[in-house]
């Protein structure tokens, strides 16, 4: 796979960074609290029942949903678009249905010593 | 290249809807090998995200204004390893620089804990990524990333002049060996646990 940063590449035009502006038709970043960097997203429903009144931007990211789960992280770094937008369109898409998501695991303190515990067992069963 | 909204099977998380998601960061100064051990745990190619430079609570539509310093764009590099049916891990690796505030909020909220990556010859250029690093409450672990030639310096050393606490793991590390990264996470995880019990006593 191919470098996502091209140390060549010149510095983006002023039209490319009008864009993300467009795609995301104004609307402010969603908070905090919805999505996260690992927060884990699906689509709904499959690709015949989707209705065309989305933007294209969506319909990418809906069809990208499909598949199976990814996390938001995942989401811009496949589609090249800033996080920031990513999670406008992401929640735009969860208020109309389309997608849900899995938040992260709540910070209790025994659950973290239980994934914690996971985390341990499994990079030794895989790297040990 | 620029992804296609169709991915390959392998591109997606095993078990999505059963799995919990968790992190851990891989920090560290320029070009000291984050995006090597990333590579090397991964199992999907690194990815990289570019975040777009507002501040917290401000509103997308200043990215309307085309002047350079609401806009310039960072990029974190992150990797995901399957752990169990019940977990997946992510790998999320950044340069510290402070400046990017609203990227290590991101990375920092919810972290398990954080690697930091250290070149025994540049130990100076890893002073900002710790002080970054305490200051959002993350525990760590010290990975020292030995490339040839460089100084082999006694462990007492390196804690004094990165100014550590006397329990900060510290291990060698070759971060493009897969298993000599695993066992730098590891060292990690178990100091992480460690951490954990102490919190709750
Ligand atoms: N000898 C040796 N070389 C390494 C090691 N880790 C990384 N390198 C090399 O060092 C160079 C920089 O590694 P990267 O993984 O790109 O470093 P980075 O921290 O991601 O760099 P930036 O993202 O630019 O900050 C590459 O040429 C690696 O092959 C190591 O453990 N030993
Ligand atoms: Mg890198």
């Amino acid at each position: 796979m191919t470098p996502m940063t091209d140390p060549d590449k010149p510095e983006p035009e002023a039209a490319e960074l009008v864009r993300p502006y467009v795609i995301t038709k104004g609307r402010s970043l969603p908070d905090d609290e919805q999505f996260s960097l690992i927060t884990l997203v699906t689509a709904t429903l499959d690709d015949r029942q989707r209705p065309n009144r989305l933007s294209p931007e969506e319909q990418n990211l809906l069809t990208m949903c499909t598949g199976g789960y990814l996390s938001v992280a995942e989401i811009a770094g496949h589609t090249r678009l800033p996080l920031g937008v990513v999670k406008i369109l992401l929640a735009s898409l969860v208020e109309g249905g389309y997608i849900l998501t899995r938040p992260p695991v709540a910070r209790a303190v025994l659950a973290d010593r239980e994934i914690l515990q996971e985390v341990l067992d499994g990079l030794r069963a895989k790297f040990g | 290249m620029v992804s296609g909204p169709n991915l390959d099977e392998t591109a997606y998380v095993r078990d999505g809807a059963n799995q919990t998601p968790v992190k851990i960061l891989v920090v560290g100064h320029f070009a000291v090998g984050k995006t090597t051990f990333i590579g090397a745990i991964s199992e999907i190619p690194p990815l990289s995200t570019e975040e777009t430079m507002t501040r917290a609570g401000e509103s997308v539509d200043d990215l309307k204004g085309v002047n350079g310093k609401t806009t310039t764009t960072v990029a974190m590099d992150f990797g995901r390893l399957t752990i169990s049916e019940r977990v997946v891990l992510y790998l999320f690796g950044t340069p510290g620089q402070q400046r990017f505030v609203q990227m290590w909020e991101d990375m920092a909220r919810g972290a398990l804990g954080a690697l930091v990556l250290v070149d025994p010859e540049r130990l100076a250029d890893s002073f900002a990524v710790i002080d970054l690093i305490e200051q959002y409450g993350l525990d760590y672990a010290i990975a020292v990333n030995r490339f040839d030639g460089s100084p082999v310096r006694e462990e007492k050393a390196l804690r004094e002049a990165l100014d550590l606490l006397d329990d900060t793991p510290i291990v060698a590390c070759d971060a493009r060996d897969e298993k000599s990264s695993a066992a730098a996470l590891i060292t990690l995880v178990r100091f992480l646990q460690d951490r954990a019990l102490q919190e709750q006593i």
